[in-house]
C-alpha cells in the first residue's frame, strides 16, 4: 500500500462508503455534547421519531452557560432564565434518551474538551464530533476530532455518520525546542500568524517534528485545540509514548486484553515514511517568542519585543484595511511597544488553557506578588471540576487568592462571555483563551490573547512583560 | 430545508475580510434552544450602537445608521457580498439560520471558512465563490442598484447587463440544494452500510 498519512489511516478506518456525488460517510466514534448546539438536535430527533443510533458513544456536560460562581447551589445558581432553561434542556434530553452526562453538580462536569481527554473517552485513533468548533483538541491524541453544526449533531446522533469530503494534507514540521517560558500557546500563535487565519481552510493539520515530540499531551492539546484559527476543522499528533502513558488507567480508557490490542493499533498511527502532504509549512521552535495578539483576528500576532504593526506600512490593502479597522476597536496605536499595552482584566481558562499545567505555570509565575493596581479584576477558571481538585491539592488555588486572582469553578467562563463572566466595553483584557474577535469576551471587549503564564505576568504588572526576562 | 433553484435579489456589500459566526450572531443569542428568532440579531454589534440581548426587538434599540445593512438603500436585499474566509469561527449554526431568518438566499464571497459552508448546505443558503476580481467588479456595482439573478441549475450568476459568471459547486452538494432533501432521510437510507460497519 502506497504511503498513507496519519489523517488519510484514520479516514480510510472509518470511510463506510463514497456516494456517486463523491460524498463519504465517515463513521463516527464519539460525540460530546454540550448545552449550546445540542438542543435544536434533540428536537429534530423528536419530531422525526428517530432515535439515537448508539448511545453510549455520545457523552455530554454543560459548559458554556453554567456560573463559576455559587457552583454549591447547582441550578438555582444560574440567575439568568434562558440560560438556565437551557442547561435544564440538556438535562432533560439526556435523560431521555439515556446519555451520559456530567450536569452542573457533577465533580466532572467542565468544559467538554477538557474533560472527554480527562475521562479517557477521548482515546487514539477515534473520529471524533462535538458542535463546537474546537473539538480539534482532541486532534492531540490522534484522533480525527471536528467541529460540526447542528444539523450535523443530529445527523451523527441518527446515523453515526458525518456525509463528508475528505480533507487535504497540511504538515507542521516543527524543529527545535521551545525556549524557556515559551509554551506550546505561543507556537501555535506563531504558527497562525505565518499560516493566516484561512491559511489551512480545507485541510487538515498535522503538527510533526521533534519539537513537538517534546510536548506534554496538555501542550499538544493546546496546539492543537487553535487548528480550527488557522481554518483547518482538525489538527492532528501522531501517537508516542507520551499519548500512551497518558490515556493508560484513565476511566474510560480499555484495560487489561483489549488495552494490549488498541496499544497494538495505536502504535501505527503515525504518517508513514514518504507520506505527501499537500502543504508544508517548516518552522523552528527555538525562534518563537511569547506571542500576544494586538487586533481581533488570531492572526494578528507579534511577539512580546515587538510592536504594533502599522497598517499604512503593510502591502496588501485589504490586510490594511482590516488592521486599520482592528486598530480603531482595540484602541491602539500603530508602534506602540506591546510591553506598553496596559491590562484592566486577566482571564485565565477555557479550552485552551485551562488544564492543570496551564495553572502550574500562572500560579509559578505570581507566586508571592500582588495583582497590580490598576488591574480591575483578574479570575481564573479551572477547565474541569477534576481539575479544579486537582489544583486545590496542590494549593495553587490559594497562590491565586494570596496575588487577588480569583478562583472559580469550571466552565467556558470569559473565553465568550455566556455567563456572567464579561470584559466590560474597552476594557483590555490578557486572555488565555482563542478568540480576540470583536466582542467576543463582552461588548466592545479587547481580547490580547496569550499564554497562562503571560497572563499571569501580565496581571502582576499591570501591563504584558516579557517573561523570559525575569528568567 | 429551503430547496433552492433560483434567485433574483438585490446585493449589498459587507466590505470586511475574515467576518467571524461570533459578529454574524454573537453569544448572549445562543442561549435560545430553538431554530429561529435569530434574525433580529443578525451582526448585533454592527447594526446597533446598545449591546442587546434575547427578547429585545429592534425598535427598541439604538440602530447604527452607518452600516450597510441599515441604509435605506439596501433594504430588502437577499444576496450578501462579502470578502475572503466569510464564516470563520465558531461553528454555531445559528450564523446561517439568522441570515435566512433576515431574508438573505445567497452569499457571494471569494472564500468561506468550511464549517460554516456545510452548514449553508443544512439549511438553503446558497454560498457561492466568485473570483477575486470579479467579486471587486460586483462591490463596485452594488454601491448602486445591483439586481443579481442566480441560477442553481446553470451554475451562474448573471448582472443587469446580461454578463454570467459561472461558479464551482459539488454535485453532491448542489443536489441537495435543488431538491432541500433531508440528510438524515438519505443517510438512513444506507442504513445497511452502517450497521454492517
Ligand atoms: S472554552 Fe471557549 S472556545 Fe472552548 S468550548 Fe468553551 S466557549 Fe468554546
Amino acid at each position: 500500500m502506497a504511503a498513507r498519512t496519519l489523517y488519510d489511516k484514520i479516514w480510510d478506518a472509518h470511510l463506510v462508503g463514497t456516494r456517486a456525488d463523491g460524498n463519504s460517510l465517515l463513521y463516527i466514534d464519539l460525540q460530546l455534547l454540550h448545552e449550546v448546539t445540542s438542543p435544536q438536535a434533540f428536537e429534530g430527533l423528536t419530531l422525526n421519531n428517530r432515535p439515537l443510533w448508539r448511545v453510549n458513544a455520545n457523552l455530554a456536560t454543560p459548559d458554556h452557560n453554567v456560573p463559576t460562581n455559587n457552583r454549591e447551589a447547582g441550578l438555582d445558581g444560574i440567575t439568568d432564565s434562558v440560560a438556565l432553561e437551557q442547561v435544564i434542556t440538556l438535562d432533560k434530553n439526556c435523560k431521555d434518551f439515556g446519555v451520559e452526562q456530567f450536569d452542573i453538580k457533577d465533580r466532572r462536569q467542565g468544559i467538554v474538551h477538557v474533560v472527554g481527554p480527562e475521562q479517557g473517552a477521548t482515546l487514539p485513533g477515534m473520529t471524533i464530533v462535538c458542535g463546537d468548533s474546537h473539538t480539534s483538541t482532541h486532534g492531540a491524541f490522534a484522533a480525527l476530532a471536528q467541529g460540526i453544526g447542528t444539523s450535523e449533531v443530529e445527523h451523527v446522533m441518527a446515523t453515526q455518520c458525518l456525509v463528508q469530503n475528505k480533507a487535504k494534507n497540511y504538515a507542521v514540521n516543527v524543529t527545535g525546542a521551545l525556549a524557556p517560558g515559551v509554551s506550546s500557546k505561543d507556537l501555535i500563535l506563531a504558527i497562525i500568524g505565518r499560516l493566516g487565519t484561512a491559511g489551512a481552510t480545507g485541510h487538515t493539520l498535522e503538527y510533526r517534528g521533534p519539537a513537538i515530540q517534546a510536548l506534554t499531551m496538555e501542550a499538544r492539546m493546546t496546539l492543537c485545540n487553535m487548528s480550527i484559527e488557522a481554518g483547518a476543522r482538525a489538527g492532528l499528533v501522531a501517537v508516542d509514548d507520551t499519548t500512551l502513558s497518558y490515556v493508560k488507567g484513565r476511566p474510560f480508557a480499555p484495560t487489561g486484553e483489549l488495552w494490549d490490542q488498541a496499544e497494538a493499533y495505536w502504535r501505527t498511527l503515525h504518517s508513514d515514511a514518504g507520506a505527501e502532504f499537500d502543504m508544508e509549512l517548516n518552522i523552528d521552535a527555538g525562534l518563537i517568542a511569547p506571542q500576544v495578539t494586538w487586533g481581533t483576528s488570531p492572526e494578528m500576532v507579534v511577539s512580546i519585543d515587538g510592536q504594533v504593526p502599522d497598517p499604512a506600512a503593510m502591502d496588501d490593502a485589504v490586510a490594511s484595511e482590516a488592521a486599520t479597522h482592528a486598530l480603531a476597536y482595540m484602541g491602539l496605536d500603530a508602534g506602540t511597544d506591546i510591553t506598553d499595552i496596559r491590562v484592566d482584566r486577566v482571564f485565565i481558562g477555557s479550552c485552551t488553557n485551562a488544564r492543570i499545567e496551564d495553572l502550574r505555570a500562572a500560579a509559578a509565575q505570581i507566586r508571592g506578588q500582588k495583582l497590580a493596581d490598576n488591574v480591575k479584576e483578574a479570575i481564573v477558571v479551572p477547565g474541569s471540576g477534576l481539575v479544579k481538585a486537582q489544583a486545590e491539592a496542590e494549593g495553587l488555588d490559594a497562590i491565586f487568592s494570596a496575588a487577588g486572582f480569583q478562583w472559580r469553578a469550571a466552565g467556558c467562563s470569559m473565553c465568550l462571555g455566556m455567563n456572567p463572566d464579561r470584559v466590560g466595553p474597552g476594557e483590555h483584557c490578557a486572555s488565555t483563551s482563542n478568540r480576540n474577535f470583536e466582542g467576543r469576551q463582552g461588548h466592545m471587549a479587547r481580547t490580547h490573547l496569550v499564554s497562562p503564564a503571560m497572563a499571569a505576568a501580565a496581571g502582576i504588572a499591570g501591563h504584558f512583560v516579557d517573561i523570559r526576562e525575569a528568567r | 430545508m429551503q430547496a433552492f433553484s433560483e434567485h433574483t435579489g438585490q446585493a449589498v456589500p459587507l466590505d470586511r475580510v475574515n467576518v467571524d459566526t461570533d459578529q454574524i450572531i454573537p453569544k448572549q443569542f445562543l442561549k435560545s434552544i430553538k431554530r429561529t428568532g435569530f434574525g433580529d440579531y443578525l451582526f448585533d454589534a454592527w447594526r446597533f450602537n446598545d449591546p442587546g440581548d434575547i427578547g429585545v426587538t429592534p425598535n427598541e434599540r439604538q440602530i447604527n445608521t452607518e452600516f450597510v445593512l441599515n441604509q435605506p438603500h439596501y433594504q430588502g436585499a437577499s444576496v450578501l457580498l462579502a470578502r475572503d474566509n466569510f464564516g470563520c469561527g465558531s461553528s454555531r449554526e445559528h450564523a446561517v439560520w439568522a441570515l435566512l431568518e433576515f431574508g438573505l438566499r445567497v452569499v457571494i464571497a471569494p472564500s468561506f471558512a468550511d464549517i460554516f459552508y456545510s452548514n449553508c448546505f443544512k439549511n438553503g443558503l446558497l454560498p457561492i465563490v466568485l473570483e477575486e476580481e470579479v467579486i471587486a467588479k460586483l462591490f463596485e456595482l452594488a454601491r448602486g442598484d445591483l439586481h443579481l439573478q442566480i441560477d442553481l441549475p446553470s451554475q451562474s450568476v448573471t448582472l443587469p447587463d446580461g454578463t454570467a459568471h459561472n461558479f464551482d459547486i459539488a454535485p453532491g452538494l448542489k443536489e441537495k440544494m435543488l431538491s432541500g432533501m433531508d440528510d438524515i432521510a438519505m443517510s438512513l437510507s444506507e442504513r445497511h452500510l452502517i450497521e454492517a460497519f
